[in-house]
């Protein structure tokens, strides 16, 4: 029996291995590989308020993935949830696949925007919050995941420093941080968004627990960030 | 009279009351013009500081969730800074705005180099889907705001300056105008250079041809003046000489053609002082241009 005989057929954490292995040929995948995948697993099975039914409401939450290099665990978790068909993923990369080597929002169900070159998607999460404050939508939230190197990029720091004095509450980052940037921030990455306003949790990017607790601490009138710790990338 | 800068903010006020989609974003240029504005609609009115890659960013981000985004800096800032940003925040992300710029190719040429924008208009003929207004007079550049702004979800330029034609024409915000009917030649000119080009063109025989908005370029327009006139085509634009030529070609590939770009040179003067001295040393004051469209024309001026 093929999935297409059972569209509606949701899957678990536990499948996403072989979710991947649909797109790389192996079910044993390195830890840069797997870096975003309890991330984002626990924040679309347990936070995120939107589904494959829902992925055009005006009400829904927000997920921008602006780390786009290296999107098999999101493409398997967009899948597992329902809004990519599983018989898409095998033929990742292909020509005439809508799933690339980076995401299209044209192309990808679910997907809320197109990434790849850094440093894109937190300054548009900050215009996501402002339009959907703007419309007087107070429901939605607006999460951005970026990476450790990621924040390399100036553009991060144009969009961290305003939208703390900001005060814009419904914006939430996560930073997978697999300690991959050469020159790694003095201080560490927490300090350089509570120094711009916003409120900080350092976690341990695979415990479930832990970073579901994270995704949902109350920080009234700030924006939140959640500094996922994952194995060393070069480790 | 007043500069159509002086009437972005006033224009865009009004249409900030007049429909809830439309929002302004700013990187500190130009807020004092929003200051009441933003005092009425202040979710709607957004100043991000001095942060352009923020600017086009969050500009995408207000257009992911339906509305309408009125971006305005200078040129060298808008276009040219974030123009990643410009490419795939708005043209990949598939969404639009309406980028405003002023300070155009050297409005400040006491600014130097920093502040002068001339190759703005190809840099964005460089992406798809590009609507560009260059107004040559502030009623027209009033008219081509509001073009811009209904035009449903379209990326739209809109290219303000200080350089000004003595009288506004009317205009659509989509076909050049005929102004002058000729037959030995057509000269397009473009926005705030039309004066110029009607003094350089007096009792040249040429048709001349003013255009507001250039992309998509009114290739019709063109094709239906070079049969009376001829298709020996001068192109006059206020912006990096010859960024229209390609399109002129386009518009005349079915037939043999000469055309002739004239702009503002590549090389950087490295000049100060005031916009009719680097408009001459650009060689699009109404002298020069006679010298060279005749030449190009293969006439003697008239009176030489």
């Amino acid at each position: 029996m093929t999935i297409t005989d059972e569209p509606r057929r949701t899957h678990g954490y536990a499948d996403l291995p072989r979710l991947m292995g649909l797109m790389t040929g192996d079910e044993k995948h390195g830890p840069a590989a797997t870096s975003t995948l309890d991330v984002l697993w626990v924040l679309y099975d347990r936070v995120l308020r939107v589904d494959p039914e829902r992925r055009d409401d005006p009400q829904r939450d927000r997920f921008l993935l602006s780390k786009g290099h290296g999107p098999m665990a999101y493409y398997a978790v967009l899948a597992a949830k329902g809004f990519v068909p599983v018989d898409w993923l095998p033929d990742f990369g292909a020509y005439d696949s809508p799933l690339g080597h980076h995401p299209d929002r044209t192309l990808v169900p679910g997907a809320e925007i197109g990434s790849g070159s850094l440093g894109h998607g937190l300054p548009i999460a900050v215009g996501t919050a402002l339009g959907l404050r703007a419309q007087g939508l107070d429901r939605p939230r607006v999460w951005v995941l970026i990476g450790d190197a990621e924040l390399d990029e100036g553009s991060n720091h144009e969009a961290i420093a305003f939208a703390g004095p900001a005060g814009l509450e419904r914006l939430h980052t996560v930073v997978i941080d697999n300690a991959s940037a050469s020159h790694a921030r003095p201080g560490g990455i927490a300090a350089r968004f509570e120094a711009a306003g916003w409120s900080a949790v350092t976690v341990d990017g695979r415990d479930h627990e832990a970073l579901y607790a994270a995704f949902t601490a109350p920080h009234p009138g700030r924006p939140h960030v959640v500094v996922a710790r994952v194995e060393p990338k070069n480790a | 009279m007043d500069t159509m800068r002086d009437r972005f903010a006033p224009v865009v006020s009004r249409l900030l009351d007049e429909d809830p989609r439309v929002a302004v974003v700013l990187a500190e240029i130009g807020k004092d013009g929003f200051a009441e504005a933003r005092r009425r609609h202040p979710d709607r009115v957004i100043n991000v500081g001095i942060r352009e890659q923020l600017l086009v960013g969050a500009a995408a981000g207000l257009a992911l969730t339906g509305l309408r985004p009125v971006v305005h800096t200078f040129a060298s800032f808008l276009v040219e800074r974030p123009f990643e940003q410009v490419k795939l925040d708005l043209g990949h992300q598939d969404v639009g705005a309406v980028l405003v710029s002023a300070a155009a190719s050297y409005d400040w040429p006491a600014g130097g180099y920093t502040h002068m924008a001339p190759g703005d208009v190809a840099l964005l003929d460089t992406l798809d889907g590009w609507t560009v207004h260059v107004p040559g007079h502030p009623d027209e550049a009033e008219t081509l705001l509001r073009h811009a702004v209904a035009a449903g979800d379209d990326k739209v330029y809109v290219r303000l300056s200080v350089q000004s034609n003595a009288q506004a024409r009317p205009v659509d915000g989509e076909r050049f105008v005929t102004v002058r009917e000729g037959r030995s030649g057509v000269v397009v000119a473009v926005g705030p250079v039309l004066d110029a080009v009607l003094e350089a063109t007096e009792g040249l025989d040429a048709t001349v041809l003013y255009a507001t908005t250039v992309r998509p370029f009114d290739a019709d327009a063109l094709r239906r003046a070079t049969r009376a006139a001829g298709t020996d085509v001068v192109l006059v634009e206020p912006y990096l000489a010859g960024t229209s030529t390609a399109a002129a070609g386009e518009a005349l590939v079915d037939v043999p053609y000469r055309v002739l770009g004239l702009g503002v040179g590549r090389a950087e003067l490295r000049r100060y002082g005031r916009v009719e001295q680097h408009t001459a040393a650009h060689g699009l004051d109404a002298r020069s241009l006679r010298e060279r469209i005749s030449g190009f024309f293969g006439q003697a001026a008239a009176g030489s």
